[in-house]
């Protein structure tokens, strides 16, 4: 019994109609917007770079805008260059060690039963649920008051120790959910197909938990090289990226940093869609 | 299969026969760098901060403490700069409410509505966070100072109590909301898309009203994502002080994060007061994580 | 490949015992298992089979007893040591791998040198060779199946593994793979175990059938053997239905044991009971079991059957199943049977619920088995009485 031999079939008014397109959009609709919003201090910044400015980078000076001197010379003003590479640095040496031992203590979590898992589980988890003004001011005293007397310095190292210490945390929790979701007949069929130990870990366990591992480190990365409040209470009179801006924020941040700050979001972006075309091309057809 | 041969092969399955073998030794010599780095350079510290929210000054020499017991530190912390915690308290919950308001939408239209522009979304999301979040919060305090269009614009229509936004506590929820929305946008995500899909159209079949649909069969399956979004704005922003720092005035909107910060460096035998502080603001989230994971039961999260 | 031991010969279980905690899975299990031939464990979920399975495989170790390929002891070895290969329930293909480095897996771990070209040859005796460079992702569920076939038949094992391998598919590819792995086993003439809860699976495949019921076999024999002769009230209903009911061994008569089962006088072929006296469950199968119209009719029968047994019974529920039609009737003690009768003829169905009719059987098909005890599994009801309103039946 089809509607249409019916002749009086259902139709919805258009009133109704069109409440039922945005209903059925709203989410999408609000999606947009927020994705929007989350834009707008970076579209900020990068119309900012090209301002020129006379004493600090804040009203828009029509005469001589937009210009690209501060693209053509990102390392003019003072400082801008050495803070990014400190920063570069720092979240090179954080990430490799923060995923090395983040990726152990996961395996040993996930993999393993043994006593002391639970506390394990804990301590691995508190950083992640602490402010971080609380991890930096009491690293702050420990370093003042403790390491100090070993010789250790606020600075460059304080920093990477910070840094790794926080970033553990994402690891083993991002290592975890990849271990957790691995099939383990895939491991039991490796072991099937002749493989001992050691190579069912190297040709089946470890190329699935690699992307995992990936992942990890990219967010380290990310952590390390946006921190500001950790890194203020332990850096002494270092200076990474993220403190070199809020540093100048007094005195006017120059046009540099803009450059510096919306390259990096172009950068992370473009290795973001060259890996996903890398990994679509990698699928045969 | 056969449920019992199942719970069987769990008990081994996932270590392996060999693993199983060498239980005893393995796990600890995997944990042992990393468990040895969170202790001497995350349970120590804390250690020490607690010993220093007790210690006294000592007379005529500022900045030099002595080792002691005085648990007046955390009175005179507490009563002097109740306000401030207040105000942390009050700013991350808002800021957390917000962020859910906007992030739940982008969540489920990522999950359900985006099809193949999901991973674009996911970029879009994350890629803000390159463009340091110091230079961010700045271009917020720039877009919403007075002579900015947002200012300008609610002025305009005399919607604008007080005229301003930047140096109220309004920039500073706005700027906590901002900085802090992916982290509530990616476990709601997360969760929204593990949830199948069938299980909703087949509330949606059983409840004619879409509303009814999300509110019985969605919104319960996103819940331990939900959760973990609240926990992963909340405690970040509690603890924030550069939202209030440079989106807020010097005076009315202060939180706990930027009376540790200036105790610390700023003013001279802060120490015990911000430790005092600080050791308050970690023990006040930590409960309050139990307390959800308690009642929750936010597994995911440990 | 280090430790890996060289066994050939029948594969031997010896007095296996798995526990689990407080929980037996398998206790104590002997079975043998001669060289090259198709063998099939038919349980029901948790009966022990799986269990059974990856002790052979060797994921699992023994709790006690002894598993042997001809006069080696594989027992406490390694899975990677052993001459055995499975094909695992949801296949656990490596989803990094192509097919082809799937198959060569095993072959590469054992140092062949001419791994890939095994692995051809391997895909296609599956009949999968154009698909060697795809990722398992890329597979249906049926060529996954043959996949994961390939992958384990390759490395010639002694006893290849099958665990519940057509669980995942429909039923139509299911018929097809149970014919495509007798004709893979027929070629290469390996021993296969092969764990499934489908008995119809079971007895298509296999040569010879286990059931196993709480980490114990139940029975053991040739597939038309077992069917024909249940040892148990669980096999009886779990290789195909049974009409069983309660009754006492009453007497002899030749060759035959009288008893009484709900009131009525039956005959069972000695050699067809488990019992020799007392309490015992009586079953025939369905199919065995012939419809009577009338009296007139049960008569003239039973002149033509010398050894005819009867009882008077009222249509419950007819169901037409195409080849046949299932009656389900109620006898006089209120017990339900099931009859099949086959649709010989083009007439329409002439029965309905609420008819008198007669059941009848050759007592040579009946059979009995031990009443202590037993176990029947879900399924129709059938057997004993029920509380049925018998308002709506008479």
């Amino acid at each position: 019994m089809s509607a249409a031999t019916q002749g009086t079939a259902y139709r919805p008014s258009t009133g109704r109609r069109i409440q039922a397109w945005f209903a059925n959009r709203f989410a999408l609709i609000v999606a947009v917007f927020v994705l929007l919003y989350l834009f707008v201090p970076v579209a900020y910044t990068f119309v900012f770079s090209f301002n020129n400015y006379r004493k600090s980078n804040i009203t828009w000076n029509p005469e001589g805008s937009p210009t690209l001197k501060h693209w053509q010379n990102p390392c003019g003003a003072p400082g801008v260059c050495d803070s990014l590479v400190k920063s570069l640095e720092i979240g090179a040496i954080a990430t490799l060690a923060a995923t090395v031992l983040g990726t152990l203590l996961a395996f040993a979590l996930v993999r393993y039963k043994f006593v002391g898992r639970g506390t394990g589980n804990l301590l691995t988890f508190i950083p992640m649920a602490t402010p971080e003004i609380v991890l930096g001011a009491s690293l702050l005293t420990i370093f003042v008051q403790g390491f100090s007397n070993v010789g250790l310095r606020l600075g460059f190292w304080t920093i990477v120790i910070a840094h790794i210490m926080f970033c553990i945390s994402f690891v083993v929790v991002t290592v975890k959910a990849r271990l957790q979701s691995l099939d383990p007949r895939l491991e039991e069929a490796a072991q099937d197909l002749y493989a001992g130990p050691g190579s069912t870990f190297w040709k089946v366990t470890f190329p699935l938990v690699l992307p995992g591992i990936v992942g990890a480190a990219m967010l380290a990365f990310s952590l390390s090289f946006d921190d500001f409040i950790i890194t203020n209470f332990v850096s002494g009179s270092e200076t990474t990226f993220p403190k070199f801006v809020y540093v100048s924020y007094l005195r006017g941040i120059p046009a540099q940093a803009n450059v510096i700050g919306f390259s990096m979001f172009v950068i992370a972006v473009l290795l973001v869609v060259l890996g996903q075309v890398i990994g679509n091309a990698r699928k045969p057809k | 299969m056969s449920a019992l041969a199942h719970i069987g092969a769990g008990q081994g399955a996932p270590a392996g026969p060999d693993t199983a073998k060498r239980g005893s030794w393995m796990p600890y010599l995997l944990l042992l760098p990393g468990m040895l780095w969170l202790i001497v350079f995350f349970v120590v510290p804390l250690v020490q901060l607690f010993t220093v929210s007790l210690q006294s000054k000592f007379p005529g020499y500022p900045g030099y403490y002595y080792r002691d017991l005085n648990f007046k530190n955390y009175w005179s912390a507490l009563t002097e700069f109740a306000p401030h915690f207040g105000r942390s308290l009050l700013f991350a919950g808002l800021a957390t409410f917000f962020a859910f308001c906007l992030a739940y939408p982008l969540a489920y239209a990522m999950a359900f509505k985006a099809g193949r522009w999901r991973g674009l979304m996911m970029i879009c999301i994350i890629a803000p966070f390159f463009t340091s979040f110091i230079l961010r919060t700045i271009a917020w305090r720039q877009i919403l100072a007075d002579e900015g269009p947002v200012a300008k614009t609610l002025n305009f229509l005399h919607v604008l109590p007080g005229g301003h936004i930047t140096e109220t506590w309004m920039a500073v929820v706005a700027g906590l909301t901002y900085n802090f929305l992916p982290f509530m946008v990616l476990p709601i995500y997360a969760s929204l898309e593990r949830a199948d899909p069938r299980i909703i159209e087949a509330g949606g079949d059983l409840y004619a009203n879409g509303f009814t649909t999300f509110r019985t069969v969605t919104l319960p399956m996103s819940m331990p994502g939900v959760l973990a979004g609240t926990l992963l704005t909340f405690i970040p922003a509690a603890g924030d002080y550069v939202n209030a720092e440079l989106l807020g005035s010097d005076r009315s909107t202060k939180m706990v994060g930027n009376v540790i910060e200036s105790q610390f460096f700023k003013v001279p035998g802060g120490y015990p007061t911000a430790a005092a502080l600080s050791f308050t603001l970690m023990a006040l989230i930590l409960a309050l994580v139990f307390v959800y994971v308690r009642k929750f039961g936010t597994e995911e999260l440990l | 490949m280090a430790g890996f031991r060289e066994a050939t010969g029948d594969l031997r279980i010896e007095n296996v015992t798995k526990e689990f905690g407080d929980f037996t899975a398998v206790d104590d299990l002997t079975l043998s298992v001669p060289r090259g031939s198709f063998f099939a464990l038919l349980g029901p979920s948790g009966c022990g089979k799986t269990t059974t399975l990856r002790m052979v495989a060797g994921l699992e170790q023994p709790t006690r007893g002894r598993i042997l390929i001809g006069d080696t002891d594989l027992t406490g070895s390694r899975p990677y040591e052993r001459p055995v290969n499975t094909v695992f329930q949801s296949y656990a293909l490596f989803p990094h791998l192509t097919v082809r480095d799937n198959v060569a897996f095993g072959p590469k771990r054992r140092g062949q040198k001419d791994a890939t070209r095994m692995a051809d040859e391997a895909l296609e005796l599956v009949q999968l060779p154009h698909l060697a460079a795809r990722k398992p992702a890329q597979l249906s569920g049926g060529q996954q199946q043959r996949v994961a076939v390939a992958r384990a038949l390759v490395n010639r094992p002694e006893v290849l593994l099958l665990d519940e391998p057509l669980g995942a598919l429909d039923l139509k590819l299911r018929r097809q793979m149970q014919v495509e792995l007798k004709r893979i086993q027929t070629e290469v003439g390996l021993t296969f175990i092969h764990v499934t809860h489908d008995q119809e699976e079971a007895m298509t495949m296999a040569d010879t059938v286990a059931v196993m019921n709480h980490g114990r076999i139940e029975q053991m024999g040739p597939p038309a053997q077992m069917y024909d002769l249940p040892k148990t009230a669980f096999v009886a209903n779990f290789v195909g239905q049974s009409n069983l009911g309660h009754g006492r061994i009453t007497g002899r008569d030749g060759d035959f044991f009288v008893a009484d089962v709900h009131g009525s006088t039956v005959k069972i072929p000695a050699a067809r009971s488990a019992v020799d006296s007392g309490d015992i469950l009586f079953g025939v199968r369905p199919e065995k079991v012939h419809l009577a119209r009338d009296s007139h009719d049960v008569i003239d029968r039973t002149r033509k059957v010398a050894l005819g047994d009867d009882m008077k019974a009222t249509v419950v529920d007819v169901s037409f199943i195409g080849v046949a039609t299932q009656y389900l009737v109620q006898v006089a003690s209120g017990a339900t049977w099931s009859v099949y009768e086959q649709n010989l003829d083009v007439d329409p169905i002439d029965l309905k619920p609420g008819d008198p009719v007669w059941i009848e059987w050759d007592p040579a098909h009946a059979f009995a088995v031990a009443a202590e005890g037993a176990e029947i599994p879900a399924g129709p009801v059938l057997g004993d009485p029920v509380d049925m309103p018998r308002d709506t039946v008479s």
